[in-house]
């Protein structure tokens, strides 16, 4: 015989319990609505988020690989374009997952239209995930179309493909999310694309992408070493060509280590409405 | 059951202003209600903290019974907001918007292409569901921010100036769906300017100044605390004064009309007698202002004058 307190109280639980579900099932509509939102957006413009950077990378590869790398000669082992290309395509990766996240977010701060998805039911995880998805796939689809390009100019070996394909996601995780906190804290255009120009593009330079580190002084070598992205490139063409300045355990505690403390800050950013509320 | 309620709610800007100062207020499910107040006055700071844009300093808000601060999500689930500025993608299409808005609440994009056709089609907006939305008129964008507050069909609809900048026209139409809405069940709070627009609609007011409450009950209780009324008497023949009627307040604006100031006591049949005596023709008679309006400005100037910095 059940009392009409535990009535109540067993109600309550399922209740409690039908809530539960019913919110599981908003956050998976929710995630696949805000990714394919950002594929779209991603489509919609391509001739700012594919076209360019697969320019680029065919100038690249036109310049420094054909034209000036055959007079350069071996790198590691390697022609210079096939050591190169590894580095062409993360920096694609790593600029258009960047991109992709700051100008998609900011945007949608600037347009106001971010608060359709503040005011939803949708945690702060998922909506960080969603716009985090959201900079991966550009950066996996630009480095996807510069592969491509790569393929005309030059054979690419593949040491090993588990190494390449974990390189390149966590790398893209991480900018995304880089990109995603520079969103947060900007409030104009100027700060979406002051990062980008003085800190990403100069990082990236130098982080190994057109050399071997071993060419730098022993000075200039160490404090390449600080630079994140020398730790992605290394990474990701140690999958390719077998070679690497740096230890690969290394670069993916790095890389893992990033990935985990810049989703945390975004979660905690965004659930503090640092940027977004008042 | 209460479809909102705040206990003690205040909110101090980072500035220092304080734009809301410990605000008791509840609605009633299915109920239909006005949150008025002059600008800078507090109400869309609340609306913003029930919506969660806003972080609230201290105090209590529970949507259908689910307290903010333990139960956000179920809370926000159960809320339909129409902002008071435009804050769609103006570079999507309508259906696009709709069809993002409802997956935000997890409704699958089945059911949320038949409710684009139910709603566009009532606010007659369905010809332009593939127009990408920076390319409607101002009053078709009220209405497409009407229409996405519904896609998840909200138990609680808030509505912050909906018909700002609307055309008379649009405007009751949109009235006439805000009575549907609410006759299916649907709890409204509305903020607006249009005094006329709450008298019409809505049944409860609340009435917000300089973050306090200062008048809180049923339309039709606050409209009879009004002790005065000005009538606009419109003449058929040109006076050369304002003719004399013991006590009334007469003034003659121009020779053509009349306005005369009218307590609860006094009845409009002695006017008449006295103005047909007077060998005064009365072409047609209105109140000045509305009646809500008039009540508003008597109780916001009876405020001390500080007013703190426009914060909502």
């Amino acid at each position: 015989m059940t009392t009409p307190q535990q009535t109540l109280e067993r109600s309550a639980e399922a209740r409690a319990h039908d809530d539960e579900a019913a919110l599981a099932r908003t956050n998976a509509v929710g995630f696949s609505t805000i990714v394919i939102r950002e594929l779209n957006r991603i489509i919609r413009i391509w001739g700012q988020t594919i076209v360019p950077p697969a320019i680029t990378a065919t100038l690249y590869f036109v310049i420094f690989g054909s034209l000036i790398g055959r007079r350069i000669g071996d790198m590691g082992g390697y022609t210079y374009i096939q050591y190169i290309a590894p580095g062409l395509i993360m920096m694609s990766v790593i600029t258009n997952s960047y991109g992709n996240v700051v100008s998609s977010f900011f945007g949608a701060k600037f347009g106001k239209h971010i608060e359709e998805l503040l005011v939803s039911p949708l945690p702060s995880w998922l909506i960080v995930t969603g716009y985090m998805v959201g900079g991966v796939m550009r950066g996996l689809i630009v480095g996807a179309v510069v592969t491509t390009i790569t393929l005309i100019f030059t054979h690419l070996h593949v040491h090993n493909i588990l190494v390449v394909m974990t390189a390149v996601l966590l790398s893209s995780i991480v900018f995304a999310l880089a990109g995603m906190i520079n969103a947060v804290f900007a409030k104009n255009f100027d700060q979406i694309s002051f990062i980008p120009t003085f800190v990403l593009t100069p990082l990236t330079y130098l982080g190994g992408v057109f050399y071997t580190i071993k060419l730098l002084p022993q000075w200039a070598q160490g404090v390449s070493h600080a630079n994140p992205i020398l730790y992605m490139v290394n990474a990701f063409r140690y999958g390719f060509l077998g070679v690497s300045d740096v230890d690969i355990r290394v670069a993916y505690t790095m890389m893992i280590g990033a990935a985990v403390v810049l989703f945390t800050a975004c979660v905690w950013l965004l659930k503090r409405g640092v940027g977004t509320r008042e | 059951m209460k479809a909102l309620s705040f206990h003690q709610l205040t909110k101090t800007y980072k500035n220092g202003v304080q734009a809301l100062k410990g605000i008791d207020l509840t609605v009633d499910e299915g109920d239909f209600f006005a949150l008025l107040g002059p600008n800078g006055a507090g109400k869309t700071t609340a609306i913003g903290i029930v919506t969660s844009l806003v972080n609230k300093t201290g105090g209590k808000v529970e949507v259908f019974g689910h307290d903010i601060d333990r139960e956000l999500a179920v809370a926000k689930s159960c809320i339909g907001l129409v902002p008071q500025e435009i804050n769609f993608n103006q570079f999507e299409t309508v259906s696009t918007i709709l069809v993002n808005q409802a997956g935000f609440y997890g409704i699958p994009r089945k059911v949320a292409h038949d409710r684009l056709e139910k709603y566009l089609g009532a606010l007659q907006l369905w010809e332009k569901r593939n127009a990408v939305s920076r390319t409607l008129s101002g009053g078709m964008k009220r209405r497409l921010m009407i229409a996405r507050a519904l896609m998840h069909e909200p138990r609680l609809l808030i509505l912050d100036e909906p018909t700002a900048g609307v055309d008379i026209e649009v405007r009751r139409t949109m009235w006439t769906f805000m009575r549907d809405i609410n006759a299916a069940g649907t709890t409204i709070i509305l903020t607006t300017h249009y005094l006329e627009e709450a008298e019409s609609l809505c049944r409860h007011v609340a009435i917000i100044d300089k973050g306090r409450i200062i008048e809180n009950d049923r339309m039709s209780r606050v409209l009879r605390k009004l002790q005065t009324e000005v009538f606009v008497f419109n003449l058929r023949n040109p006076i050369p004064a304002a003719p004399v009627l013991p006590g009334y307040h007469v003034t003659l604006p121009d020779d053509h009309t009349l306005e005369i100031e009218v307590s609860k006591e006094q009845n409009l049949n002695d006017i008449f007698s006295r103005l047909t005596a007077a060998g005064i023709d009365v072409l047609s008679m209105r109140n000045k202002t509305n009646r809500l309006e008039e009540l508003f400005m008597r109780l916001v100037e009876q405020q001390p004058a500080a007013r703190p910095k426009a914060a909502s």
